[in-house]
């Protein structure tokens, strides 16, 4: 056992340099990627170690990014392109949508894309404009990536190895207010002992209300059920981690058994992700629910300025007051 | 009226060239006639001619001074300072075959459009030198990455044509296997294969081979960001990449004067390589230039920009008027420049070859437009049940979920007499 005390951003950077050691065609590229580490440091080092030609800042242009990544795929090299906001992987989206995740199937399967996309997202850390952003259904909405999002140090140091070992193109989702959480990992890990990744986890026992949730707000779903199970409310929180493919058989199990559900998310209510969550279960779990699936998203405009973010933020009391109406059903 | 631009140094047409022009139909028998007046029936309305066009393309029929010309439209072999070729008669013979099959095969599938068998078809007509030139300049290991006007440079990377067909039938979105190739897959979003050539090239600098990579784009193109930032990935990173575009002119309705105020080939020097234009229809020329510029690629000299002078001689598509936007004299000025028939010229003048090989050749061509045709009409629609294949390479439950659904749902219309 090598384990350390990680923070999240760190738990990255270890898996990025296990999966670099293990394959020498893993190849990181983005902006500020090299001698600065990348603006979160997530790549701290990994220039150092192993040179210009496997970490490579890139020119400034997100299309170029993703558009030199699919070339190196069809190579045979699996590039992990760090796209350094949320809100700058818009100009990337000609390449990921029209390109990354439909060239695969142009090909008939003769070509492979094990292209990571790298996204920081979501809001919390007082930034400005486009430094804020859940862009994850544009990306869920999108037939050939795979999307997921860790939501803690352990899971991100296991998820981006076994994203990276896909041979399909992934959209990675990490919540940057979170960069900074730390647990204990494991180093040593054998990878094929780690949580599938495709797997959604059960990561707090409850019987009376099930909390999807993924990314930033897994941690605060685990506060409000902490906060809940004081008034003697039992919640069940899910931590999704893939949204493509959704483990449905886990989402479905437990809203069976609690037969109520909420979902929280940072972006917009609006043809957000929990709109797919709660149309599945209102198809597969219909006879079981107490109540319709309700949500606790960000409210359906664009991410306000920082000042405000609170406000636009789910927190822990708007997750309960979603509990609530649920149980006023 | 000549449109009123702006710019100075654009020429407008002369006031003798009226719109009424643009509006005459191609010369009645005219080898160009299937290809020519397609798509929606020009309006004979008031307002249909004020829509016709006023930007007189033909002029670039006139080779400028810094045009790369190695054969002239008449079949006259011209030497040039830098760009030195020589060639066997076999080969001069050969790339007359291939350029008199391209046409083809092209000018089968337009015919295969008209006939409902293909919902369209981007023809090449006009571009078969700066395509079999640059094509033929390609080893084995160099790779190409196209538009999806490329049937020329397909044919060179012996793809099989009716596996161009297949996207568009609509049977599938690419129907050849680009590694086997080098040749990859036909891309639509204008400019986007540049950015996968540049990352391709660096991946062929990162394992040291021996090989170079070329990106076909259309002048339309040079505006889009992608070909833009592929100019900057290729440069600062000394990729060994050739970008091959061809100027053919128009971007669908849009003359080159809507992408440009500079020759396009100029613009290299801005990103910091060389960049040089190139008699497009001139199959000598773009094979010297094509050929010079790989070596260079492959030596570690980095991109070369090439622009092809040539003219888009039919529609855009199947589904385009160029009726409705440029003139007719404009293409009548452009046939005297035919990339095919300045190589016959020139195999007749120099005596390499006779009539019975043009015979020879006419023979092959009408065989392979037999062959593409009859295999075109028997290529199956695709079963059902394919929308479900290869969207992901790993397994993924919820495609296999739909996939069984859909089969189930398929199934139990079986035994209605459907």
């Amino acid at each position: 056992m090598k384990t350390a005390t990680l923070t999240m951003a760190r738990s990255i950077n270890e898996g990025l340099r296990r999966a670099m050691e293990e394959d020498p065609k893993v190849l990181i590229m983005g902006e500020d990627v090299g001698k600065l580490g990348g603006v979160f440091r997530v790549t701290d080092g990994l220039q150092k170690d192993f040179g210009e030609d496997r970490v490579i800042d890139t020119p400034l242009a997100e299309s170029g990014i993703i558009g030199t990544a699919i070339g190196m795929a069809i190579r045979g090299y699996r590039p992990v392109c760090e796209i350094q906001f949320d809100g700058f992987v818009f100009p990337a989206a000609n390449q990921i949508i029209t390109q990354l995740a439909k060239m695969p199937m142009r090909s008939l399967g003769a070509l492979r894309l094990p292209v990571v996309v790298r996204v920081p997202c979501g809001g919390g850390i007082g930034a400005v404009e486009h430094h804020s952003e859940s862009p994850e259904s544009y990306f869920t909405h999108t037939a050939g990536l795979r999307v997921m999002a860790c939501a803690n140090p352990l899971d991100a140091y296991t998820m981006i190895q076994q994203a990276i070992r896909l041979d399909d193109p992934v959209i990675f989702f990490e919540p940057k207010r979170r960069y900074w959480e730390k647990a204990e990992i494991d180093l040593g890990m054998d990878l094929r002992e780690a949580w599938p990744v495709d797997r959604a986890k059960v990561v707090r026992e409850g019987t009376d209300v099930t909390v999807l949730a993924y990314g930033p707000m897994v941690k605060t779903v685990l506060d409000a059920a902490a906060a809940a199970e004081g008034e003697g409310r039992s919640l069940e929180v899910v931590d999704l981690r893939s949204l493509n493919p959704l483990d449905t058989e886990t989402v479905f199990r437990s809203v069976r058994k609690t037969g109520r559900c909420v979902v929280a998310h940072e972006a917009p209510t609006y043809s957000g992700f929990g709109a797919e969550l709660a149309a599945r279960i209102t198809e597969h779990c219909f006879y079981s629910l107490e109540a319709p699936v309700l949500r606790a998203c960000g409210f359906s405009t664009p991410y306000p300025p920082s000042r405000l973010e609170e406000h636009y933020l789910p927190d822990l009391d708007r997750v309960l007051d979603a509990v609530d109406r649920s149980f006023g059903w | 009226m000549p449109l009123q631009i702006g710019h100075t140094h654009i020429e407008l047409i002369s006031a003798n060239m009226t719109a009424d022009a643009a509006v005459a139909p191609p010369r009645a028998g005219s080898a160009w006639k299937s290809a020519g007046t397609d798509g929606d029936p020009v309006s004979d309305g008031p307002d249909a001619q004020e829509r016709h066009v006023t930007i007189d393309a033909s002029r670039g029929a006139d080779a400028p001074p810094e045009l790369v010309q190695l054969l002239t439209p008449e079949g006259e072999r011209l030497d040039h300072p830098d760009y030195h070729i020589e060639l066997t008669d076999d080969e001069v013979r050969g790339l007359y075959r291939d350029l008199v099959l391209v046409r083809r095969v092209d000018l089968e599938a337009v015919a295969l459009q008209r006939q409902g068998e293909l919902g369209i078809w981007a023809s090449l007509l006009g571009q078969e030198a700066a395509q079999i030139g640059s094509g033929r300049a390609l080893t084995d290991r160099d790779m190409a990455f196209p538009t999806y006007r490329e049937h020329g440079v397909a044919w060179c990377r012996n793809v099989d044509p009716v596996k161009l067909l297949g996207l568009f039938r609509g049977v599938n979105h690419g129907g050849w296997d680009p590694t086997e190739h080098n040749f990859h897959l036909y891309t639509i979003v204008i400019g986007s294969q540049t950015l996968h050539a540049t990352g391709y090239a660096m991946g062929v600098q990162r394992d040291g081979a021996d090989a170079a990579v070329i990106a076909y784009f259309g002048d339309g193109a040079t505006s889009q960001g992608d070909v833009n930032e592929s100019f900057i990935w290729a440069s600062v990173n000394n990729a060994p990449i050739v970008f091959f575009c061809q100027n053919n002119q128009w971007a669908i309705s849009e003359p080159l004067e809507r992408q440009t105020r500079i020759p396009l080939y100029r613009r290299a020097s801005g990103f910091g390589f060389p960049g040089l234009r190139v008699d497009g229809n001139d199959v000598f020329a773009c094979l010297a230039v094509t050929r010079k510029a790989l070596e260079d690629a492959r030596s570690g000299q980095g991109p070369t920009l090439i622009e092809a002078f040539t003219y888009r001689m039919g529609a855009h598509t199947t589904s385009d008027d160029p009726t409705r936007y440029r003139l007719a004299s404009e293409l009548e000025a452009w046939k005297l420049k035919d990339p095919i028939e300045r190589v016959k010229a020139y195999l007749f003048k120099n005596q390499i070859a006779g009539q019975d090989f043009f015979d020879a050749v006419d023979e092959e061509a009408k065989a392979l437009g037999r062959d593409v045709r009859r295999r075109c009409l028997e290529m199956p629609d695709p079963n059902p049940l394919a929308i479900f294949d290869h969207v992901y390479a790993e397994p993924h439950a919820l495609i296999d979920e739909e996939r069984a659904q859909y089969a189930a749902y398929l199934s139990s219309f079986e035994g209605e007499g459907r």
